[in-house]
C-alpha cells in the first residue's frame, strides 16, 4: 500500500484483529478477508492478525506450553490438527445434476508424499454410497467356471492377500480443460486421482478357485450400489494384477471406497475398479455395458468413438506452486509436483520455466513404484521473474507426456476421457499462480 | 524348546487331515460354498448385445409412454430432452462430428441391449431394479421410439430386442490404437519448437468453486 508506513499497518491490523474477535466463523471469515482485501494482499499474507496478537511467539513460552493438552481418545479414530480444516475434498457443483452422483476432488496441492489419506480419496459414485453390512454381503463367482463360488467377507479374509501402493484416477481427470482452461485450482484441474496401499486377494487366485473354462475371456464386475455399477473387464487383465481389495491404508475399506470389497484394476481408469463388489460373471464376450459405451468412450473428430480405452497413459502436473500455493515472496523454494502412468513406471520428469521452449531434468523422491504416484522436485531460487511452469513426464515403456495441441490434434476436443497432456502455470511478478493454456 | 515340541506333534498331527482334504480338491483352498441356483439367478441382471441374460418378457411403445411419463419424465423431460443437467435420451442424431455433439440414447448408444440393461439394473433414479421386466421393456421401447429407431406400433420384447439396429452401432472403434502415433518421439530439451503464446486462462471464465 502506496503511502502506509509499516508502524500504521501493523495498528490498524491489531484493531481489524480486535474488530473480528467480535465476530464468530463464517462472519469473522469474511469481516477478515474483506479486510485484508481493503489493505492490499501483500500485507495480509506476510502477517495475519491472529499471529500479530499473539503472545505465543518468541520470546514469550506459548500457551499450549504453559498448559494441559486432551487426553487419549478424545478423538477415538483421531481428527487433524483445526488449523488445516481446508484440507477436505470439494465438488464442482455445476458438473452434475446430483451430489448423489457426483464427484469431488482430492486436496492434491495440500498433500505430501505418494499417499492420499483415506478421507481424502477422491469420489465418485452414480447412485450415492451405500450403507452395507459387511455380514450380509456376498461376493458371487459364477459363469464359465468349473466350480461357482458364493463367498463370504470372511471366506475372502482367509485367502493369500497382497499390499500394493497404486494410483486411482478417474479418466475423466481433466477433462473440463478440452477447450480450454476453466478451473482456478490444481484440485479441480488434477484432483480426481488419488494414490493408496490396497490389501485383498488377487483376482487371479479367485479366478483359480473356481477354475475358468478355456472359453471363459471375459468377466463382468457388478456393483451392490443403487447403479449396480458393471463393467467388462478382459481376462488378461484379471489375471495379471486386478485385486478384490477389502483394505486400504491399513484399515477397512472406506464406505466411498467400496465397502465392504472392491476391484482395482491398477493403472486403468477408475471406473472399471467396480466398488461395493457383489458379483462377477465370467463370459465368452464383453457385455457393452453403459459405462462402457455411453460413457468411457472417447468421442474423435470424425464422430467415431475409441471404446475400451482402458489405460491412464503416463501424466504429470506441478504441485508446488499451483494457483493454491502461490509464491510468497523472492527466494528458494521447492518445486515438485506428482508423475504417474498405467503403464508401470515413471522412468523421468523433466520441468520447463519457459512454457516448454527449454527443459532440465527434476529429481525423483521417494518410493518409484509401478502404478503409483511418483514425487518429483526441483530447487529454484525465484527473483520475481514470471514464469511458464510446465512438467512432463516419461514412463518406462519411453512414452513422453504429449503437449495439449498434439492430443487435440489427434483427438479433437470432444473426447472427454484421457487428458494427460503437459499443464502450464503462469506465474506472475508477484508470485501469484494462474491456470494457462499455450498455442 | 517345550513349545518346539508342541508344534512339532501338531504338525504331525495335521499332516493326515491335511492329505486327505486335499483329496477332495487338489487345486483350491475350498473356501466358500457353491451357490445356489436360486442365488445366483436374484443377482445375475446383465443382458449382453447378442441376447444372453435377456428375461423373457415383452413391453408396447404406447405402455411405455404411460410408465415413462411417470416415472422417468421428472428427469429425463417429456420428449428425452433432459431436465437441468440430467442426461438427455433423445435427439442429437448426425450431430456427433460437430462441435457440439449431442450424445443421447438414440445417437449414440451401440446397443438395445445396454439401455435394457441399464433402466433395469439403475433406473428410475433412487428405485433400482423395481420394475418388472415386462415394465423395462415398456420404458426401453418408449425410449427408443423417442429416438425414431423403432416405430409406434413396436413391440419389444426377448424376441425381438435383438433386430433393434441402433443409428451408432458401427460408430465404436476397436482396439484401442494409443498411444497415438505421433507421440512417441524423444523428448526435446532445448530450443523446442512449441507455441507459447497464452489462449486461455481459467480466470477469464471464473467458474471455479469458492475455495471457503
Amino acid at each position: 500500500m502506496a503511502g502506509f508506513n509499516r508502524t500504521d499497518e501493523l495498528g490498524l491490523l491489531k484493531r481489524l484483529h480486535s474488530d473480528g474477535e467480535q465476530l464468530t466463523g463464517s462472519d469473522r471469515r469474511g469481516f477478515l478477508k474483506n479486510a485484508m482485501a481493503m489493505m492490499g494482499g501483500a500485507a495480509g499474507v506476510a502477517l495475519a492478525p491472529s499471529v500479530l496478537a499473539s503472545n505465543n511467539l518468541p520470546p514469550n513460552v506459548p500457551s499450549w506450553t504453559r498448559s494441559l493438552g486432551t487426553g487419549v481418545v478424545t478423538h477415538p479414530y483421531g481428527m487433524p490438527s483445526k488449523y488445516e480444516a481446508d484440507v477436505v475434498r470439494r465438488t464442482v457443483p455445476w458438473l452434475t445434476a446430483d451430489p448423489i452422483s457426483s464427484i469431488s476432488f482430492s486436496p492434491i496441492h495440500k498433500l505430501k508424499g505418494i499417499i492420499t489419506p483415506n478421507g481424502l480419496v477422491f469420489e465418485r459414485y452414480h447412485a450415492g454410497v451405500p450403507t452395507i453390512n459387511v455380514e450380509e454381503h456376498r461376493l458371487i463367482i459364477h459363469g464359465l467356471v468349473d466350480r461357482p463360488l458364493i463367498l463370504t467377507m470372511d471366506d475372502l479374509r482367509r485367502f493369500p492377500s497382497v499390499s500394493e501402493i497404486k494410483f486411482l484416477e478417474c479418466p475423466a481427470n481433466g477433462g473440463m480443460e478440452w477447450r480450454g482452461p476453466q478451473m482456478e485450482g490444481l484440485q479441480f484441474t488434477h484432483g480426481m486421482l488419488s494414490c493408496c496401499e490396497w490389501t485383498g486377494v488377487r483376482l487371479s487366485t479367485l479366478l483359480a478357485e473356481v477354475g475358468v473354462q478355456p472359453e471363459g475371456k471375459w468377466i463382468l464386475a457388478e456393483g451392490a450400489d443403487g447403479a449396480a455399477m458393471s463393467r467388462s473387464i478382459p481376462l488378461e487383465k484379471a489375471m495379471d494384477d486386478t485385486i478384490i481389495v477389502y483394505a486400504q491404508n491399513g484399515e477397512p475399506l472406506r464406505p466411498e471406497q467400496g465397502y465392504p470389497i472392491r476391484m482395482l484394476n491398477p493403472g486403468w481408469e477408475g471406473n472399471t475398479s467396480i466398488k461395493w463388489l457383489r458379483r462377477l460373471e465370467i463370459g465368452d464376450k464383453p457385455w457393452y455395458q453403459r459405462e462402457e459405451t455411453s460413457k468411457y468412450t472417447d468421442l474423435m473428430p470424425d464422430g467415431r468413438a475409441r471404446e475400451f480405452t482402458w489405460v491412464q497413459e503416463c501424466n504429470s502436473v506441478i504441485t508446488s506452486p499451483c494457483p493454491e500455493n502461490p509464491f510468497k515472496g523472492k527466494g528458494w523454494y521447492e518445486i515438485e509436483g506428482l508423475a504417474w502412468t498405467g503403464k508401470g513406471k515413471v522412468k523421468a520428469v523433466d520441468i520447463s520455466f519457459d512454457g516448454g521452449v527449454t527443459w532440465r531434468p527434476t529429481q525423483l523422491k521417494g518410493l518409484v513404484l509401478s502404478k503409483a504416484l511418483t514425487r518429483f522436485s526441483i530447487m529454484h531460487n525465484w527473483q520475481g521473474e514470471p514464469l511458464l511452469l510446465q512438467s512432463r513426464a516419461i514412463d518406462e515403456t519411453g512414452y513422453v507426456q504429449p503437449t495439449l495441441s498434439q492430443l487435440r490434434q489427434s483427438r479433437g476436443v470432444n473426447s472427454i476421457y484421457h487428458k494427460n497432456s503437459i499443464h502450464t502455470w503462469q506465474v506472475t511478478e508477484s508470485g501469484s499462480v494462474f491456470n494457462v493454456q499455450l498455442s | 524348546m517345550s513349545n518346539f515340541l508342541k508344534g512339532h506333534h501338531l504338525a504331525l498331527f495335521l499332516t493326515p487331515i491335511l492329505l486327505a482334504s486335499s483329496f477332495v480338491n487338489a487345486d483350491t483352498l475350498n473356501l466358500g460354498r457353491t451357490p445356489t441356483p436360486a442365488e445366483v439367478a436374484g443377482w445375475d441382471i446383465d443382458v449382453r448385445p447378442d441376447g444372453l441374460g435377456l428375461p423373457v418378457g415383452q413391453g408396447s411403445v404406447s405402455d411405455g409412454e404411460y410408465l415413462y411419463d411417470e416415472k422417468c419424465s421428472s428427469c429425463h423431460g417429456i420428449f428425452g430432452e433432459g431436465e437441468k443437467r440430467w442426461p438427455k435420451l433423445a435427439g442429437g442424431n448426425g450431430t456427433l462430428a460437430d462441435d457440439r455433439p449431442d450424445k443421447t440414447v438414440g445417437s449414440y448408444w451401440p446397443y438395445a441391449s445396454t439401455v435394457y440393461d441399464y433402466v433395469y439394473r439403475a433406473m428410475p433414479f433412487g428405485e433400482a431394479q423395481s420394475l418388472t421386466h415386462d415394465e423395462t421393456y415398456q420404458v426401453v421401447a418408449y425410449i427408443l421410439n423417442m429416438s425414431d429407431v423403432i416405430d409406434d406400433e413396436f413391440v419389444l420384447s426377448n424376441e425381438t430386442i435383438g433386430s433393434v439396429k441402433m443409428p451408432n452401432q458401427n460408430g465404436f472403434m476397436l482396439p484401442d490404437p494409443r498411444p497415438d502415433g505421433q507421440l512417441a518421439s524423444a523428448p526435446c530439451m532445448q530450443n523446442c519448437e512449441v507455441p507459447t503464446k497464452i489462449i486461455g486462462r481459467a480466470r477469464i471464465i471464473d467458474v471455479t468453486p469458492d475455495k471457503e
